[in-house]
C-alpha cells in the first residue's frame, strides 16, 4: 500500500473554490462536474426516457386489449409502422424490446442510481463531493449517448432492436430473422455498451466514495440505509456489468464478423449459414449471469430509499438496522448464484434446476426479513403520511405481492408451466418495475426539497399516489390471470388461438388501467416541472430529518458546506427517542448533548 | 465488509470516518476495483472458452500442432515462440516494478528509463502476437481436407502428401491423393468461419476474441504508459512531489500481464 495517503475531502474542497469564480453555462449546467447537478441530469434524462417508454407499452396496450380495432393516434405516434392506425406487428415487438430495455436499464438503473446515488453519497456519508467529479461527469455523458443512441434507433428504416429485451440468440443475432435484427440491433448493443461505461464509472466512484471519503465518525454502522444499499448496488453492477460486455461483444462479433459463439445449423430460407458449433444457451448464461444481480441493482436502491423515509416518517428507528444490511448482503451474494431460474425450459439438467431452486427460494429468508423489518417500523407509530411515505409504503405492498408470485415462479416445477407467460410479466412488474419506480417516486417526493430547495405539491402527490397504485395493481394484478391461462408473453394477437378468447376481456380491462395509469404520471411530471420554479420554497430541514444532508444550506454550494463538514456522533435513526427533547435527534449531535435520553453504553 | 464495519468500534477504528480503512487514495482504490470488474470480463469470455471446448474435446485442435512456427527459423518448434511473447511480456512487467520503485525515490531519470524499457516490451509484445496471428491466419502450405466422408484431414508443411487425423491416426501415398482428390474442401489458414486447426469455427473464433481483447488491453496499456511517460517527463509528478500515477498504470499493466497469463495457459498449455 502507499505511503502516500491523502485527505481527500480537502482537496475536492479546494478545487472547487477554486473554480467557483468562473463557472459558465456550460461548467455550470452541461459538463458540471459537481455531484448535486450531475444527479438532476440523471433524474430529467430518466423522466424522459420513462415518458418514453410509458407511451410506448400504451401503445402496445392498445394493441392488446382491443386487437380488431384501429386507432389513428397510433399512426399519428408510429408512422409508417401503424398505417391505418393498425400496428405493425414487427413494430409491436420494438416496441416491447425498447419498453423493457429503457425501463429496466436507463430509467430503473441509470435513472434510480445515477440519481441518488450521486445525490445522496456525499451529502449523507458527509463529503465535498464525489471522489472524483470528472468521472462522474463522464459517467453521466456516456449514459446521455447511450440514451440518445437508443433513441436514435427508434427512427432508422429497419426499425429499433425486436428481439425482446433479453436478445436472445439466434433471433437477435441474425439480420434475416427479423427486421429488428438489422441495424436496431447493432445500436442496441452499441448503447447497450455505453451504458455499462457509464454503469462503471458511476459504480466504481460510489463505491470509493463511500469507502474513503466518510465524514469524521461515520462509520459504516453509521451510515443511513440508503447508503448501504447504494453502496451494494454499486457492488453488484461492477461484478456482472462486466459479463455483459463479454457477452453483447460475442453477439456483436456473431452479428458483423462471422463467428459462431451463438450459433450453429441454421437454416434461413432454406439456404444453410456457415455456423456450426455455437450455442445460444451460452448467451442466456453469460446474459443472466449480469441480468439476475440487475433485478437487484434495480430493487436495492429503491429499498434503501424506503427504509429511510419510512424511519423519518414513522418517527421511529427503522427496525433490525444491523438485519436490513444483512439481508441486503446476504441478497447481493444470492443473486449471483440463481440466474439459472431464467434458463428452467433451456433443456437444464434438472438436478442443476433444482440446485438452482434451492438457491432461489433462499432469497425469500433476506427478503422476507426486510419486509418485516418495515412492517415493525410501521407498527404503533406516529406516521407522518407524505407522499414519500405512501409511495415507501406501496413499495413494501408491491414487494409482498410480487414476492410472493416470485417464489411460485422459482420452483422450477412450477415455472415450467409458467414460463415466458403472462404471468411472469405481472410478477416482474410488480416486484422489480412497480416496487422499484415506487421507490424513485418516494425518493423524489421526500429529496427534491434537498436537491430543488422547494418543495413538491402535497395534493397533487396524493392523487398522483392514489391513482397510481390503483392502476398498478389493476393492470398488473389481472395479468397474473392471463397468464394463469396460458397466453404467452411477446404475443402480437391471440385472436387466432380460441382458447385464450377468455382472456380478451382481462386484456381490455388491463390496458384501461395501464392507460389511466399513464395518465396519472401527467401529474407527476406536472407536480416536478412547476415546482422546481414554483413550489413552496423549502426550509433547511423539512422532514425533521436526523441525516445530514439536512445540515448543509438549502442554497447547493460548491462542497456542499461553507465551513468545516460536520462531524457524525450517533446512528441516523435515533427518532422518537424516549425521554429526548425533541422526537429526533440529528447524527451531528453528541452523545454529551443528550444525556437525558442516552442507552446504556451511549457515551 | 460488514465484518469489518460491525466488529471495531466507530470512534477507534480505521472504518470509523474521515479517514481510508485501506490507507490508499480514491484513485488507486478506484484501479483495484475497476481491474476486479475487468477481471469479470476475462474470466466470462474464458469459462465461456473452457465450456465450449469441453463440449468439442474430441475435435479441438491441439496447441502443439497450431502455434509451431519461430522466427527466421524452419522448423516445428511447438509453442516457443509464444513462451517468448510471455516471457517478454514479464519482463516488461519487472521493468514496471522498477519504474514504481524509482517513482517511490523520486528519481525522475530512472522512472523514464525504467517506463521506456516497458514500453518498447509491451510494442515487442504486441509486434509478436500481430506476428503470432499472421501465422495463424496464414496457416500451413497445403492446409486441412474436409473428406468426402465428413472427416477432417490436416497436412502438415514437414510431411507433405500425409493426411494426419484427430485421433492420431494418418494416411500416406496413394491412399491420401486419393481422397485429397475426392475431398470436398481445402481451408488454408483460419478465419472467423472455418480454420484448418480443426474441424470447428469456435477454436479460431475464441482464439481471435480473446487474444485479440487481451490485446486491446495491452495496446491501451502502451498507450497509457506512453501517457505517463510524457507526463513524468515535463516534471508533472516531480511538481506534484507524487510518482502515484506511475503506481496507478503500474497496477494496470500487471493486470493485463497477469491475464496473459491466463490466456496463455488455456490456449496454449492446456
Amino acid at each position: 500500500m502507499s505511503p502516500h495517503s491523502h485527505d481527500h475531502a480537502v482537496d475536492a474542497h479546494d478545487g472547487h473554490e477554486h473554480h467557483e469564480h468562473h463557472d459558465t453555462f456550460w461548467t455550470k449546467y452541461v459538463f458540471s462536474q459537481d455531484h448535486k447537478m450531475i444527479s438532476k441530469q440523471f433524474l430529467v434524462t430518466a423522466i424522459i426516457m420513462a415518458i418514453l417508454a410509458m407511451v410506448m407499452s400504451l401503445i402496445f396496450r392498445l394493441q392488446l386489449g382491443w386487437p380488431d380495432q384501429k386507432f389513428p393516434i397510433i399512426e399519428k405516434l408510429v408512422g409508417h409502422w401503424g398505417k391505418g392506425g393498425k400496428l405493425d406487428p414487427n413494430f409491436y415487438l420494438a416496441l416491447v424490446t425498447i419498453h423493457g430495455t429503457i425501463m429496466v436499464f436507463f430509467v430503473l438503473t441509470g435513472g434510480l442510481s445515477g440519481t441518488f446515488s450521486n445525490l445522496l453519497i456525499p451529502f449523507q456519508i458527509g463529503a465535498r463531493d464525489m471522489a472524483s467529479g470528472f468521472l462522474n461527469m463522464l459517467s453521466y455523458w456516456f449514459f446521455f449517448g447511450s440514451c440518445a443512441v437508443m433513441t436514435a434507433s427508434l427512427f432508422i428504416e429497419a426499425g429499433p432492436a425486436s428481439a425482446g429485451w433479453t436478445v436472445y440468440p439466434p433471433l437477435s443475432a441474425l439480420p434475416q430473422a427479423i427486421p429488428g435484427s438489422g441495424l436496431g440491433m447493432t445500436l442496441w448493443l452499441i448503447s447497450m455498451i455505453m451504458f455499462i461505461a457509464s454503469a462503471l464509472l458511476g459504480g466504481i466512484n460510489y463505491v470509493v466514495t463511500i469507502l474513503n471519503m466518510r465524514t469524521k465518525g461515520m462509520s459504516m454502522t453509521r451510515l443511513p440505509l440508503t447508503i448501504w444499499a447504494f453502496f451494494i448496488t454499486a457492488i453488484l453492477g461492477i461484478l456482472s456489468f462486466p459479463v455483459l460486455v463479454a457477452a453483447a461483444l460475442l453477439l456483436l462479433f456473431d452479428r458483423s464478423f462471422g463467428t459462431s459463439f451463438y450459433l450453429s445449423d441454421i437454416f434461413i430460407n432454406g439456404a444453410p449459414l456457415h455456423h456450426s458449433g455455437g450455442s445460444p444457451i451460452l448467451f442466456q448464461h453469460l446474459f443472466w449471469f449480469l441480468g439476475h444481480p440487475e433485478v437487484y441493482i434495480v430493487l436495492l436502491p429503491a429499498l434503501g430509499l424506503a427504509s429511510e423515509v419510512i424511519s423519518t416518517q414513522a418517527r421511529k428507528p427503522i427496525f433490525g438496522y444491523k438485519a436490513m444490511i444483512g439481508s441486503m448482503l446476504v441478497i447481493a451474494f444470492l443473486s449471483f448464484i440463481v440466474w439459472g431460474h431464467h434458463m428452467f425450459v433451456t433443456g437444464m439438467n434438472p438436478f442443476l434446476g433444482s440446485v438452482f431452486v434451492f438457491t432461489t427460494l433462499l432469497v425469500a429468508i433476506p427478503s422476507a426479513v426486510k419486509v418485516f423489518n418495515y412492517l415493525a417500523t410501521l407498527w404503533k407509530a406516529n406516521i407522518v403520511l407524505s407522499p414519500a411515505m405512501l409511495f415507501a409504503i406501496g413499495l413494501v405492498s408491491f414487494f409482498i405481492s410480487g414476492g410472493l408470485t416470485g417464489i411460485i415462479l422459482g420452483d422450477s416445477a412450477l415455472d415450467i408451466n409458467l414460463h415466458d407467460t403472462y404471468f411472469v410479466v405481472a410478477h416482474f412488474h410488480i416486484v422489480m418495475g412497480s416496487s422499484a419506480i415506487f421507490g424513485m417516486f418516494a425518493g423524489v417526493y421526500h429529496w427534491f426539497p434537498r436537491m430543488y430547495g422547494r418543495m413538491m405539491n402535497k395534493k397533487l402527490g396524493y392523487i398522483h399516489f392514489w391513482l397510481t397504485i390503483v392502476c398498478v395493481y389493476g393492470t398488473f394484478f389481472p395479468m397474473h390471470f392471463v397468464g394463469l391461462s396460458g397466453a404467452p408473453r411477446r404475443y402480437y394477437a391471440y385472436t387466432a388461438y380460441e382458447g385464450f378468447d377468455a382472456a380478451l376481456n382481462i386484456n381490455a380491462l388491463i390496458s384501461v388501467f395501464a392507460i389511466l395509469g399513464g395518465l396519472a404520471q401527467l401529474i407527476f411530471v406536472f407536480n416536478f416541472f412547476y415546482s422546481m420554479y414554483r413550489g413552496r420554497k423549502s426550509v433547511q430541514n423539512p422532514w425533521k430529518s436526523n441525516t445530514i444532508e439536512w445540515t448543509a444550506p438549502v442554497e447547493h454550494i460548491h462542497g456542499n458546506w461553507p465551513g468545516e463538514i460536520p462531524t457524525v456522533y450517533r446512528w441516523p435513526y435515533d427518532y422518537g427517542k424516549p425521554n429526548a427533547d425533541d422526537d429526533f435527534i440529528p447524527q451531528t449531535t453528541p452523545y454529551s448533548a443528550t444525556t437525558k435520553s442516552n442507552l446504556p453504553g451511549e457515551v | 465488509m460488514s465484518n469489518h464495519s460491525t466488529a471495531a468500534s466507530p470512534s477507534t477504528s480505521i472504518w470509523g470516518g474521515d479517514v481510508s480503512p485501506f490507507k490508499v487514495s480514491w484513485g488507486k482504490l478506484y484501479m483495484w476495483i475497476f481491474l476486479v470488474s475487468d477481471a469479470f470480463t476475462f474470466s466470462s469470455l474464458l469459462i465461456a472458452y473452457g465450456a465450449m471446448r469441453h463440449r468439442f474435446t474430441d475435435i479441438w485442435p491441439l496447441p502443439n500442432e497450431v502455434f509451431t512456427h519461430f522466427p527466421f527459423v524452419h522448423g516445428h518448434m511447438p509453442l516457443a515462440y509464444v513462451g517468448l511473447m510471455t516471457f517478454i511480456l514479464i519482463m516488461s512487467s519487472v521493468t514496471m516494478v522498477l519504474a514504481v520503485d524509482a517513482g517511490h525515490k523520486f528519481q525522475k531519470k530512472a522512472v523514464e528509463k525504467w517506463l521506456v524499457l516497458t514500453i518498447i516490451g509491451g510494442f515487442m509484445f504486441l509486434g509478436s502476437q500481430a506476428w503470432e496471428w499472421y501465422h495463424f491466419i496464414h496457416g500451413s502450405e497445403k492446409g486441412a481436407y474436409v473428406l468426402a466422408d465428413g472427416r477432417f484431414g490436416r497436412t502438415d508443411d514437414l510431411e507433405p502428401g500425409v493426411l494426419k487425423f484427430r485421433d492420431g491416426s494418418k494416411v500416406e501415398g496413394a491412399e491420401a491423393t486419393e481422397l485429397i482428390a475426392t475431398s470436398k474442401k481445402n481451408i488454408i489458414g483460419a478465419n472467423l468461419e472455418e480454420n484448418e486447426y480443426g474441424n470447428t469455427p469456435l477454436f479460431a473464433n475464441f482464439f481471435f476474441f480473446i487474444t485479440g481483447f487481451h490485446g486491446f488491453h495491452v495496446f491501451s496499456g502502451v498507450m497509457i504508459n506512453i501517457i505517463t511517460l510524457a507526463l513524468v517527463s515535463s516534471g508533472f509528478n516531480e511538481r506534484k512531489k507524487d510518482y502515484e500515477l506511475v503506481e496507478k498504470v503500474g497496477l494496470y499493466w500487471h493486470f493485463v500481464d497477469l491475464v496473459w497469463v491466463f490466456v496463455f495457459t488455456f490456449f496454449y498449455l492446456v
